[in-house]
């Protein structure tokens, strides 16, 4: 193990010590959680979990983190992190796909309960028929839950976005859970050449008291304190508390907004801002639409892209903004639902043709001609 | 925890509840007080929602009264009736969904370990029959498997009696309960010899009924989790409301069944639990010699 100096997250985010190295998406968790300064990490090996968890142990067995181990099924997982962050630990973990379903209850409560937990999400398809091929549709169901989500397009994504999922899921004014998303197999068993930190520095320990809600420790007041008390009397004021308890994590959720666009420079990335026709992707799904539209102006089609890093909270500004002058917007996606299509129509502001389409699922590929053809069709229109 | 996070600020004293001044003054913090001591210093729990003579709140008082220090005990429930109370303890515990106490509590335990190595703080989950035979014994279990310094305690009414009495694995068998409209078709869960055989190190069976042995065994599984390994303590706490005794009835049922030898009540100890106890007892004596 290397010995390992705190240092403050802006020093972290901003050194410019980088290295350079050419690694999975699974072995780019490993190196996120390395600098996180972790306390607990538990893991389960559920197929079709990428081997990050277990690489996360290696960090264990090494020294980096202090305590891991591995969980009995996904539910309980969910939460033994839980019970560990509510004891006032970093906690980090992972899951995927039927996992994912599997563990399903404990995302809400996490929320609901104000745990700032940061999970990675390496998504993949859900039964039946038994699947454990690449497809984001998990995505759809962790919407609503209460978490922040991130998605990532890659192995360098994926890398930042969980190292600075922790600053801002600590937040005081946050506070919240956050999902780490990638899209399982191209980026988690692809090979990619990224950009690390220094390996001696590390983020600074989590403050159990720098938050909106106790510590189960016995330690501090209140004592006659429980995570989470029932609100289920059926009376005006237990309808109010729990109301405006739901609404307060939702206005944490937005709280976010500022650390996000510090951290992570903004919760969108556009090209060829104020082109007639847009392409809004995230995920790997960017990937291929960068192409799409390089490929497209090439023949001479106005085309440009909005790259969703963030989709909790929402970055209905920013899209809005960035379709001031198109005419059409071409949404592809890794699944069947189309849930992207669905967050942005109801986001719209103004009448624009929506295409929700190109959709792969069951674990293919998109191929770009597929994006393309969409573009040049908006196009002839 | 420090006592001095406990005392109250002057200027505030005038506008503090009684409830919570009592405890302040009167509380069982750092006392080592026990069940004999009932009566003469104000309770953990305050008032309580559950039903007149309902079993579960006596044996919940008699645990808490109980606990060897409550001052670094936190205690892991899960749904139920006995979650109605919690609110009212003043312990840190913690409510997270039906079913997975000993999963949080695992959390809970690891992550007190790291942060107070210097320090025993107790994790103790107490739960239903429901939450702990039925839809959590995986995750009971396998924190047992694990070797989990937890205790684990049980509250048994033999049924789901916060939703209206529906047969749970610890009702006993051909009782007639909501969702068992021909009776219960199979027997009890033997959840005290699974307990010994999944690894638990001490594991006792005792009533609500008998204020001396909750004492007894619910010190012996809290120190035995400390020092050894995983403990399981199962009490036997009827329910007026769902099996449609009197109030008053709760008593003299629990220990009907303890006497008529349908309800068993048993104590299994590993040899590390028992040379860990006995020497225990020795260090009293001889503390109390000197």
């Amino acid at each position: 193990m290397i010995k390992q100096q705190e240092v403050t997250p802006d020093i972290l985010f901003s050194s410019e010590e980088k290295q350079d190295m050419f690694i999975t998406g699974s072995e780019a968790v490993k190196e996120a959680v390395k600098r996180a300064n972790v306390d607990i990490a538990i893991s389960y090996p559920i197929t079709p979990q990428s081997e990050s968890m277990h690489l996360v142990g290696d960090l264990y067995a090494q020294g980096y983190i202090d305590e891991y181990l591995r969980g009995e099924n996904e539910l309980a997982v969910m939460s033994e992190v839980a019970g560990a962050s509510m004891g006032g630990v970093r906690v980090f973990t992972a899951t995927g796909g039927p996992g994912t379903l599997r563990a399903f209850e404990m995302f809400s409560t996490w929320s609901g309960a104000r745990l700032p937990i940061v999970c990675a999400f390496l998504t993949r398809g859900l039964n039946s028929p038994l699947t454990i091929q690449p497809d984001n549709l998990e995505m759809a169901h962790v919407l609503d839950t209460g978490m922040l989500m991130l998605h990532a397009e890659n192995a360098q994504d994926l890398y930042d976005m969980l190292l600075r999922a922790f600053i801002v899921a600590e937040m005081p004014d946050v506070h919240i859970p956050i999902g780490v998303f990638a899209d399982g197999f191209f980026v988690t068993h692809t090979r990619d050449k990224i950009q690390v930190d220094s390996e001696d520095i590390k983020l600074p320990k989590y403050n159990p008291y720098n938050s909106p809600v106790p510590a189960i420790d016995m330690e501090n007041v209140p004592v006659r304190l429980m995570r989470d008390p029932f609100v289920m009397k059926s009376n005006f004021i237990s309808y109010a508390a729990h109301a405006s308890w739901q609404q307060e994590v939702l206005a944490a959720v937005e709280r976010s907004r500022r650390y996000l666009n510090k951290y992570l420079g903004g919760l969108t990335e556009v090209t060829h801002e104020g082109a007639e026709i847009m392409v809004l992707a995230s995920g790997t799904a960017v990937s291929q639409s960068r192409e799409a539209i390089e490929q497209a102006r090439n023949e001479g089609i106005d085309a440009g892209l909005i790259k969703l890093k963030c989709l909790r909270p929402f970055p209905v500004e920013e899209i809005n903004n960035a379709l001031k002058t198109a005419k059409a917007v071409v949404i592809p996606e890794f699944n069947r639902v189309g849930w992207l299509f669905r967050e942005v129509k109801a986001a719209l502001q103004k009448e624009i043709h929506v295409i929700g389409a190109p959709r792969v699922f069951g674990g293919m590929t998109m191929p770009v001609e597929l994006i393309l053809d969409e573009i040049r069709r908006c196009h002839n229109v | 925890m420090s006592k001095r996070i406990f005392k109250m600020c002057p200027e505030f004293e005038d506008i503090m509840p009684d409830e919570y001044k009592e405890l302040v003054e009167k509380g069982p913090y750092g006392k080592g007080y026990g069940v004999s001591d009932l009566g003469n210093f104000k309770e953990l729990i305050e008032e309580h929602p559950l039903c007149a003579g309902c079993g579960l709140a006596l044996a919940l008082r008699l645990v808490i009264a109980s606990l060897p220090v409550p001052e670094e005990t936190i205690v892991v429930g899960s749904t139920g009736c006995s979650s109605l109370l919690f609110p009212q303890v003043a312990l840190h515990n913690i409510h997270s969904i039906f079913g997975n106490q000993n999963a949080v509590a695992t959390g809970l335990k690891r992550a007190m370990q790291l942060r107070f190595p210097d320090k025993e703080k107790d994790v103790v989950v107490i739960a239903g029959d429901g939450a702990t035979a039925d839809i959590g014994l995986d995750m009971v279990m396998q924190s047992w498997f694990r070797r989990e310094r937890l205790t684990t305690i049980m509250l048994d009414n033999e049924a789901y009696a916060n939703t209206g009495g529906q047969e749970s694995g610890m009702s006993v068998e051909k009782k007639v309960l909501n969702m068992a409209p021909t009776g219960k078709k199979f027997p009890k869960i033997c959840l005290p010899e699974v307990a010994r055989e999944a690894g638990c190190d001490y594991v006792a069976t005792v009533s609500s009924a008998n204020s001396r042995r909750i004492e007894k065994v619910v010190r012996q599984a809290v120190l035995t989790a400390r020092e050894v390994g995983p403990s399981y303590v199962q009490i036997f706490s009827p329910c007026p409301t769902n099996y449609k005794f009197k109030s008053h009835e709760s008593v003299a049922m629990a220990k009907a069944r303890e006497k008529d030898g349908t309800y068993s009540m048993v104590e299994y100890v590993s040899d590390n639990a028992r040379s860990f106890l006995e020497g225990l007892k020795e260090e009293a004596k001889h503390a109390k010699r000197n």
